[in-house]
């Protein structure tokens, strides 16, 4: 108790706006504190900071995504811990490469077996939109968001690791600030 | 064997050869109907022994077809390319399956990508496209498909 209530009491936010800070008040009472907040915001701020991604690449951008989860960018530093091999493990899709007509149906299988709530980040020019294969190929989908929606967009050809780990974190600022995509749904 | 010995043994071979040399392989013309006789002695030839097929492809000119093996004797160490040149309307040239069964897998794919038709071959269906494509050739520069492609 008492180490979240020195992490929350703290004004200070982390680096990158604010990632791990306890959303709620912290209240010092004597023999330890009371902390208060609301239900929802704490259920966001618990998926942000442990969204696993799926093992899932399909070119050139699934080199730049093994960078970031290895040694030197890490993006288990962030709560993407450790990439998962089964959909129904995953929490965010990163779309790391070209999605042919052939892949879309995988693509849309693998969505629909990850367990909700799920994000999906399309990571790079082909996932954005065909990218170099945009013109004058009968192969290739124009666009990951053709076949599944996706939450964050990375620009790049590959994206530099930077870029992904931004893509990261702002999709972590995304599931704190709001509603899933299910529950807007339902809302509307 | 070093390319001048091999022209001259091709030479004799198939008299009506021609031959295009500047890069690193010597390269070898043919006409579609001496193909397959040739293939078969460029196999069986204890001198030449060319044992692997490492490539099968084919170049739209618009005009015409090319259709380009690249051979490799894996004993002597030595490569030979064959071109070959077919009518772009209706491409059809032997089948190299019976000599190098991974021409096999080759042709199939030049088959569904430029419509090749590979005379004898045991087995000419898609490789890799999914049905429905047959006869529709979109590797040739022509080639339209209102659905998928967007045109500048």
């Amino acid at each position: 108790m008492s180490n979240i209530s020195n992490n929350a009491g703290s004004s200070s936010n982390p680096p990158f706006g604010g990632g791990g800070a306890f959303p709620g008040q912290v209240h010092d009472t004597p023999g330890g504190g009371i902390v208060l907040s609301k239900l929802d915001e704490i259920i966001n701020w618990a998926r942000s900071n442990s969204l696993w991604p799926l093992t899932f690449a399909t070119s050139c951008c699934g080199i730049e995504m093994m960078s970031v989860a290895a040694a030197k960018y890490d993006f288990s530093r962030f709560g993407f811990e450790v990439a998962r091999a089964s959909p129904r493990q995953a929490d965010v899709i990163i779309i790391a490469g070209t999605i042919v007509n052939k892949m879309g149906p995988v693509l849309k299988r693998l969505y629909d077996q990850m367990g909700d709530p799920k994000y999906v980040i399309a990571m790079g020019a082909c996932a954005i939109s065909g990218g170099p294969f945009f013109y004058n190929t009968y192969s290739v989908v124009k666009g990951a968001d053709h076949i599944i929606p996706v939450d964050v967009y990375v620009a790049g050809c590959p994206p530099r690791p930077e870029a992904l780990l931004h893509a990261l974190i702002s999709l972590q600022e995304k599931i704190k600030n709001g509603l899933t995509r299910e529950q807007i749904k339902e809302v509307k | 064997m070093i390319n001048e010995a091999l022209k001259e043994k091709i030479t004799e071979l198939l008299p009506t050869a021609t031959f295009e040399e500047g890069g690193e392989w010597l390269t070898i013309n043919v006409a579609p109907d001496d193909w397959h006789s040739l293939a078969t002695q460029l196999r069986q030839d204890a001198l030449l022994f060319f044992d692997f097929l490492f490539c099968v492809t084919c170049i739209d000119w618009k005009t015409h077809l090319t259709m380009v093996y690249h051979l490799d004797s894996t004993k002597f160490r030595h490569n030979i390319v064959i071109k070959s040149t077919l009518d772009v309307v209706d491409p059809s040239i032997a089948s190299v399956t019976d000599i190098w069964q991974t021409a096999n897998f080759h042709e199939r794919e030049v088959y569904e990508m430029f419509g090749v038709n590979f005379i004898n071959h045991p087995d000419l269906r898609l490789l890799i496209l999914p049905d429905g494509w047959e006869g529709k050739r979109p590797m040739l520069k022509n080639f339209e498909d209102p659905v998928n492609m967007i045109k500048l």
